[in-house]
């Protein structure tokens, strides 16, 4: 089996019967208990393979493989849609006034009263109807996709995903998703095995190994599947990624099917060139889309608090019904001998005062419908075209678009725009979020010696930070970076490495030249990774499992231990020779793999040298490997401790390097010995660790490696602005706890001089525990530990007063499974919010989600998820809102969020810019909305009061329903689209303006009730100074007296002004288009009177010219115009004007920055950030305060 | 929800247009604006260029209403002879003659023309039936004479359909008065007291009264059949509905000059029942202005929010003297203020 030679390398790599490399994981299944149950309920899918025309295969009416994601189709889409709109509250109101207006309750014409509200609805679903439109075509270019699939007598054709049913056999390639859920027949390793990436569905992006059953390993050509067949009977389609229970029947025998030969949809086939496959579950069957649930449509608080004021004003409403009913019942009552012109002995029953309670109770629907003028009927669907353009102008961001992988901001919902300036909580994911997912060697530390002068980005944004006064440069690293601040980029992937001493073949004058050829040596062979060599260029590129492999590899590469060929048995590395100064190729036999796991936290390899020497090469983590180390193999312990601490304190991943001689019949010994455990039967697991244990000791030390968990770039950036902010951050990650802490330290989430109050289960109790397998006695042990690890955490953050500052919460997923129990979350989370910092390693995405939901409902402030895998999927959804990052692939995260952006740090725009923008214009926009409809709505109750509350509106009826539409619409759409309390500078200039929207001051009931209280004055004013202005004298030189209609005018005309000069004085934002909206709302009043005034009178009934001949001529309908609207802001002005100058509000000290032109003045901009600002207590502006706080207390000892 | 895990098909190279948002001011929200701010001197001139325009402006009001003569003479109560006082709406249901004499002295010159107007007072002319209670349709065209659907109880007469229909024009102002000054009539001018767009284009000139006022009971005042509608201005002014309770309308004009202390004699018929609702019956005789008829309140309403205007002025005046802006103090910042927020 072993290579046959060199020349071809990449058949020879297809013989390599790779499940042989890994001694640890057990590749074969084999019959459990749950087969038995197959065939039972839940087990009863029957899928015949290769068997389209098969009557049976006929009868199993399985769902087709077209997936849809829409939410209407072309039938349901008017009935669905309209259902949506009716129910919400509002609009319901306005259908039912809508209907009523037919009947002759109506105190105004059935028309004016349903335009307005078609012209809503209409609006409203035309959106509806685009926004679908999208989610079909993203559909159908999914549905469309080809893959091959067999379609008899050994021929394979190109077909849509769509088309599959179950039982098919399809062909998938390299780098092709999986269309369907997929039984692994063969691929094209001999040994059925091939490589997934599961990056869609779990996050986790190292490479897992799926093999498929012996029996079918064989069928590696197109032209084996002609008269294959096949019968599976397997467990129904479930949600559940981990389990699969089934059995093949292949002619006759009957095999046991485990996960291990499912491949999932939207997984992916990596390393390997193709598999076979059966199909097994389709479209909606599959497991990844039996998990994603329906995303939940998410409402903002504001619009959910915009309800509660909804509710208050149908409250109002009905109120001032009530009064009315009760006068209109009351005169109505009395009517019988005094009115005698209303004719009351001859009434119809809406007046009739023999049954003044029954007019009452008509009255009252009467009075519901004149009064729905308080409820703004624009106000859904303004806002709604308010947030799509908000939406396109986060989209059309430019310094959110990541030029390199041309990728915009894409806001997929607009729902959640204003949300996004009131987040208090960020819960981020970690690998591919703040990481961009890739591994680079960047230092190392051989012999005790440090090497490696990259920078790391943390030091290069601490770096950055040196110009300011405030640092401390204490650090004499600190110096030389910033000598050379921004080194070029090193031009391999995964390796940023520079130092002059071992690069280019120094390293053999330097003092330990033997122990650094043993290093990368070590790293050369110690690992799993596939070469590829390219047939034209010679070039070499690798395979790995985790990008951490593949960087140690380059790295070795790089410094001359060039890894080449790997076979069955053999690993060829070429490398210089110390003696003969030369390159040479030396081939290692590799005799066993041990490979990584997270318990053992350390991988080793055993090989053979060319000399014959056994060697057993080992790395691994810190704490695993120092005390493994043989008593003559710790010369170096010292230094090579000092230095990991400081990688890790630099955020790097660091691993030691260690490695022992075997002698030959220990290795004999060991040989036997595993081949044993891996052939038993039973606690396979627990021998092959023993064994294993056995042989990994007595090691040497050579070193150790750091790589940094590549951070996005800005990230360290972006945290320290947001947590300037005041926004607090928590990393949600599946990676284990040190690379968690690691990843803490590089965004300066962590610092050393911060107290960690860790909670875990890796106690000696616990461990004995589980070894007994009591599986109750074990969980109700570890939640007691856990417990008391968070009481006891609590206890250290009671005694330290309340500083929050220097205490972190790690957390990992075993212990948070307790943490998360309803008896102990509450505990959890008050401990969680009492630090700066809370990491929660290893946790699964049900946990994600759970965490998500516990902070969300816990504190009842605003949460946004930020994630990029599949992983993340249900903290997007659970959080309040999502935000996807739209990385190289996987569109799982993106797809289920509300908010995509390509790179992390684009967070700190779209929160401090757009969010705060958004926030600030929803919430005046809506305040605003309901000053103006109740300074309108408040007149016409005010004008019943002198109609014996008969319900006569004071207004035109097309006056009255076009207010809401033509006369005051577009100002407030203006304000909700491009209103800016400052510039998108100032808001990243000081950061703290974000915490308005986090305290919600904008929209706090205060304000709301303020804006409210404005519209009824300003009511009042222009009602009664109208009226006393006007009446009942004669109102022109002519001697005409002003009737309903010119009474209605000139007061319709006095609102129309104030309100958009309300809006023209409440913004201080005026461009073009401000000025074109306000002054062109009051003059379309004008023209619309004017010419809705021209129309015949039987259209335009009492409006009949009112304007051209009573209105316009008379002097006192100006002056009097001239005079309500002055008086009625006068008020608003004077709060404003002092609330302006003497109390302003952070946005406004701002504005004075800027007017006074002292923000070019730093020192002067400093202090009023620092007098303002809250105490960061993450982020290096933290950490750099830290540092100076030590450095001032060492000094005054 | 995903269905298929996305576009992350293969750069396929076959066209790279790049996503790059375009750049505008406008899109990147950078357009040109302008901030104002309520500086101190911005507030402080707002409020003396208000007060320097409202003073005047009210100071112009209020010699314009004080120009205007207005003779206000209340005589619901006055024109029920003694002995009917007690049951005055009994005495004007009942038939008989219910002229009535008052005397009018003029205070002040009065410069024709002058406006003779009526006054009731507690008169609902804008309760809804009422408003209602009328077809413009048929007011309008004789071809729509039968359209009386929203005029009930007033609509036909023994089949018969009313022209005008409904409440209001049944309910018709029918006092009548005459002037006379030194036992010389004065002629009152009822031409021309409505609006040209009423009489032009809302009452038709080919429609005449018919069935008005022919059932019982009867409202108000009767009208000439033999004239069309767009002649009965009475009615047309009528038919303008009031805004509020307290009401005037145009009765004619008086086109001769009124010297102070002339007496008026008015032989007026006192018809139109008010006394059932407790209404309030004036005659009002009163010149106008540019700005109407005599009202002070704009004037005075003007003067006091100008002063307002100019003490508000001074006062911030002082306040931007006295206490300085406190830049950027925190305890001002909510979040500063609530303890752990």
């Amino acid at each position: 089996m072993a290579g046959s030679g060199t020349k071809r390398p990449r058949r020879r790599r297809r013989r390599i019967h790779l499940s042989k490399l890994y001694t640890l994981t057990c590749t074969q299944s084999c019959f459990k208990q749950d087969h038995s149950q197959i065939g039972g309920p839940g087990y009863s899918r029957v899928v015949f393979c290769n068997e389209p025309d098969s009557p049976d295969a006929d009868s199993s009416n399985y769902s087709d493989n077209y997936v849809r994601t829409t939410k209407y189709t072309l039938t349901t889409f008017l009935p669905k849609s309209l259902f949506e709109q009716f129910r919400r509250v509002a609009n319901f109101y306005f259908l039912v006034t809508g209907i009523l207006s037919f009947t002759p309750l109506a105190p105004y014409t059935a028309s004016s009263a349903i335009v307005p509200l078609l012209f809503v609805i209409g609006a409203t679903m035309v959106k509806e109807a685009v926004e679908d439109w999208r989610r079909k075509k993203q559909d159908i270019e999914v549905n469309n996709r080809r893959v091959k699939v067999h379609r008899g007598d050994g021929n394979f054709d190109s077909k849509e995903w769509k088309t599959l049913s179950v039982g098919d056999i399809v062909k998938v390639e390299k780098n092709e998703f999986f269309p369907a859920d997929l039984v692994l027949l063969s691929s094209s390793y001999e040994d059925a095995i091939c490589y997934v990436e599961t990056m869609n569905l779990d996050g986790e992006t190292n490479l897992k190994v799926k093999q498929g059953l012996e029996v079918t390993s064989s069928l590696r050509e197109d032209s084996n599947f002609k008269g294959f067949e096949a019968f599976v009977k397997c467990e129904d389609p479930n949600a559940n990624l981990y389990s699969f229970v089934g059995t093949m029947e292949l002619q006759g025998a009957k095999y046991p099917l485990s996960p291990q030969q499912l491949l999932l949809r939207d997984s992916k086939l990596r390393n390997t060139d193709f598999i076979f496959g059966a199909v097994i579950f389709t479209g909606h069957d599959t497991k990844v889309i039996q998990n994603s649930t329906d995303p939940t449509s998410k409402r903002s608080m504001i619009e959910k608090k915009m309800d509660k004021i909804i509710y208050l004003m149908f409250f109002m409403v009905v109120l001032m019904s009530f009064i009315g009913s009760a006068i209109f019942g009351v005169t109505t009552r009395d009517d019988l001998m005094r009115r005698w012109y209303l004719r009351p002995d001859s009434s119809s029953i809406f007046f009739d005062p023999k049954r003044a309670y029954v007019a009452a109770i008509y009255h009252f629907l009467t009075a519901a419908m004149l009064y729905s003028y308080f409820i703004p009927v624009s106000l859904y669907v303004s806002i709604e075209i308010v947030k799509v353009l908000q939406s396109i102008f986060i989209n059309q961001d430019i310094h959110m678009y990541y030029e390199e992988a041309d990728k915009p901001a894409l806001a997929r919902t607009s729902n959640l725009n204003e949300e996004l300036g009131q987040v208090d909580t960020i819960l981020s994911d970690k690998t591919g979020t703040l990481t961009c997912n890739s591994m680079e060697f960047i230092k190392c530390s051989v012999a005790g010696t440090a090497y490696g002068r990259g920078v790391t980005e943390v030091e290069m944004a601490m770096g950055r930070r040196k110009g300011s006064p405030l640092v401390l440069q204490s650090n004499e690293d600190d110096v030389e970076y910033s000598k050379e601040p921004f080194v070029e980029e090193s031009t391999v992937r995964g390796f940023n490495f520079r130092d002059g001493r071992i690069m280019n073949g120094n390293w053999v004058t330097e003092p330990h030249a033997d122990v650094i050829q043993k290093f990368f040596r070590l790293l050369a062979v110690c690992h799993t990774v596939i070469p590829e060599v390219d047939e034209d260029t010679e070039k070499i590129s690798y395979e790995a499992e985790s990008p951490d492999e593949a960087a140690f590899v380059i790295a070795a590469r790089e410094l001359g231990f060039e890894f080449y060929n790997r076979t069955q048995t053999t690993i060829s590395v070429r490398e210089l020779d110390l003696v003969t100064g030369k390159r040479v190729e030396r081939l290692y036999k590799v005799l066993n793999v041990l490979e990584f796991n997270s318990t053992r936290k350390r991988m080793s390899v055993i090989v053979e040298d060319e000399d014959g020497k056994l060697l057993l090469l080992c790395k691994g983590a810190d704490n695993v490997m120092f005390e493994r180390l043989s008593k003559n193999g710790r010369e170096f312990e010292e230094e090579t401790r000092d230095h990991v601490n400081e990688y890790a304190d630099a955020g790097l991943r660091t691993l030691i390097l260690a490695y022992r001689e075997l002698e030959e019949k220990d290795y004999k010994v060991f040989n036997e010995r595993i081949s044993e455990a891996k052939s038993s039967v039973s606690d396979r697991e627990s021998l092959i660790e023993e064994v294993t244990e056995k042989i990994e000791k007595d090691l040497i030390l050579l070193g150790a490696t750091a790589v940094e968990d590549k951070l996005q770039n800005g990230v360290p950036d972006c945290i320290d602005k947001l947590a300037q902010a005041g926004i607090k951050i928590w990393v949600l990650t599946g990676d284990k706890m040190e690379t968690a802490i690691n990843i803490g330290f590089a965004c300066s989430l962590l610092r050393q001089d911060m107290k960690q109050i860790i909670i875990n289960l890796e106690t000696p109790e616990i461990h004995s525990l589980e070894k007994t397998g009591e599986k109750d006695a074990i969980a109700k042990a570890s939640k007691e530990s856990v417990l008391l690890q968070i009481i006891n955490g609590k206890a250290q953050l009671k005694y330290s007063g309340g500083d929050s500052n220097a205490f972190a919460l790690i957390i990992d997923g075993k212990s948070l499974a307790y943490a998360l129990d309803d008896d102990v979350k509450h505990i959890f989370l008050e401990l969680a919010v009492g630090c700066a910092s809370v990491i929660c390693c290893r946790s699964s995405p049900k946990q994600k989600a759970l965490v998500t939901r516990l902070v969300k409902s816990g504190n009842g402030k605003t949460t946004l998820a930020i994630g990029d895998g599949a992983n993340d999927v249900g903290m997007l959804q659970e959080a309040d809102i999502g935000v996807g990052i739209s990385g190289v692939e996987g569109m799982q995260a993106v797809m289920s969020s509300d908010i995509a952006i390509a790179q992390f740090r684009y967070l700190e725009r779209l929160l401090l810019v757009h969010g705060h923008w958004c926030y600030r214009r929803i919430s005046t926009m809506v305040c605003y909305f309901f000053y103006k409809n109740i300074t309108f709505g408040f007149t016409l109750f005010l004008y019943e009061a002198y109609t014996t509350f008969s319900a006569t509106p004071a207004y035109n009826d097309w006056f009255l329903s076009l207010y809401n539409v033509f006369f005051s619409s577009l100002p407030v759409i203006a304000l909700g689209v491009f209103d800016q309390d400052v510039s998108a500078r100032y808001c990243l200039k000081f950061p703290l303006l974000y915490q308005e929207g986090v305290q919600n001051v904008l929209f706090s009931w205060r304000r709301i009730l303020g804006w409210m209280f404005n519209g009824f004055y300003s009511a009042v004013i222009i009602f009664f100074l109208c009226k006393s202005s006007l009446e009942p004298q004669a109102f022109n030189h002519q001697g005409k007296t002003p009737g309903r209609e010119i009474l209605g005018g000139t007061m319709y005309t006095c609102i129309v002004w104030v309100v958009n000069l309300q809006m023209a004085l409440a913004i201080s934002y005026f461009t073009l288009i401000q000025h074109i909206v306000i002054w062109g709302s009051i003059i379309v009043w004008y023209l619309f009177i004017t010419f809705y005034g021209e129309l015949p009178a039987m259209i335009s009934t009492g409006a009949y010219r009112v304007f051209v001949e009573a209105l316009a001529p008379s002097l006192s309908y100006w002056v009097v115009t001239l005079f309500v609207v002055v008086s009625t802001l006068l008020p608003y002005f004077v709060y404003s004007a002092v609330q302006m100058r003497f109390f302003p509000m952070y946005h406004g000290m701002i504005q004075w920055l800027r007017y006074e032109g002292q923000c070019n003045d730093p020192e002067y901009c400093d202090m009023v950030r620092q007098r303002s600002i809250r105490p960061t207590t993450v982020g290096f502006t933290a950490r750099l305060e830290a540092k100076r706080r030590s450095v001032r207390r060492s000094e005054s000892i | 929800m995903s269905s298929g895990g996305g576009g992350s098909s293969e750069p396929s190279g076959v066209k790279k247009t790049s996503k790059r948002p375009k750049y505008s001011r406008f899109t990147q929200q950078e357009l040109p604006a302008c901030k104002p701010i309520l500086t101190p001197s911005w507030v402080i001139l707002t409020f003396l260029v208000a007060g320097v325009v409202f003073i005047p402006l009210g100071v112009i009001c209020l010699f314009a209403s004080q120009g205007v003569v207005e003779i206000v003479d209340r005589y619901d109560t006055d024109c029920v002879p003694e002995s009917s006082r007690a049951n005055k709406v009994a005495y004007i249901q009942s038939e008989g003659n219910k002229m009535c004499n008052r005397t009018i002295t003029v205070t002040k010159t009065m410069k024709h023309p002058i406006y003779v107007y009526y006054q009731l007072e507690n008169y609902y002319q804008n309760h809804r039936r009422y408003v209602k209670s009328r077809n413009d349709a048929q007011l309008r065209s004789p071809r729509e004479e039968n359209d009386v659907q929203t005029c009930a109880p007033e609509d036909n007469v023994a089949g018969h359909p009313i022209v005008p229909c409904g409440l209001v024009a049944w309910s018709l102002f029918n006092d009548t008065y005459q002037f006379s000054r030194n036992s010389e009539k004065l002629p009152v001018n009822k031409k021309d007291i409505s609006w040209k767009s009423d009489r032009d284009s809302k009452f038709g000139k080919n429609v005449y009264p018919k069935n008005f006022q022919s059932g019982a009971p009867i409202g108000g005042g009767t009208l000439d059949p033999k004239k069309p509608l767009s002649e009965q201005e009475d009615l047309i002014v009528w038919m303008r509905t009031a805004a509020l309770p307290i009401f005037r309308k145009l009765y004619g004009k008086i086109e001769t000059d009124l010297n102070a202390g002339d007496t008026i004699m008015v032989l007026l018929e006192n018809n139109y029942n008010t006394y059932s609702f407790n209404g309030e019956k004036k005659l009002v005789l009163s010149t106008t202005s540019w700005l109407g008829g005599r009202n002070d309140f704009l004037g005075v309403a003007y003067l006091t929010v100008g002063s307002i205007c100019l003490f508000l002025a001074v006062t911030f005046s002082v306040l931007y003297l006295v206490k300085p802006r406190q830049l950027g103090d925190p305890s001002y910042l909510s979040w500063n203020r609530s303890p752990g927020g």
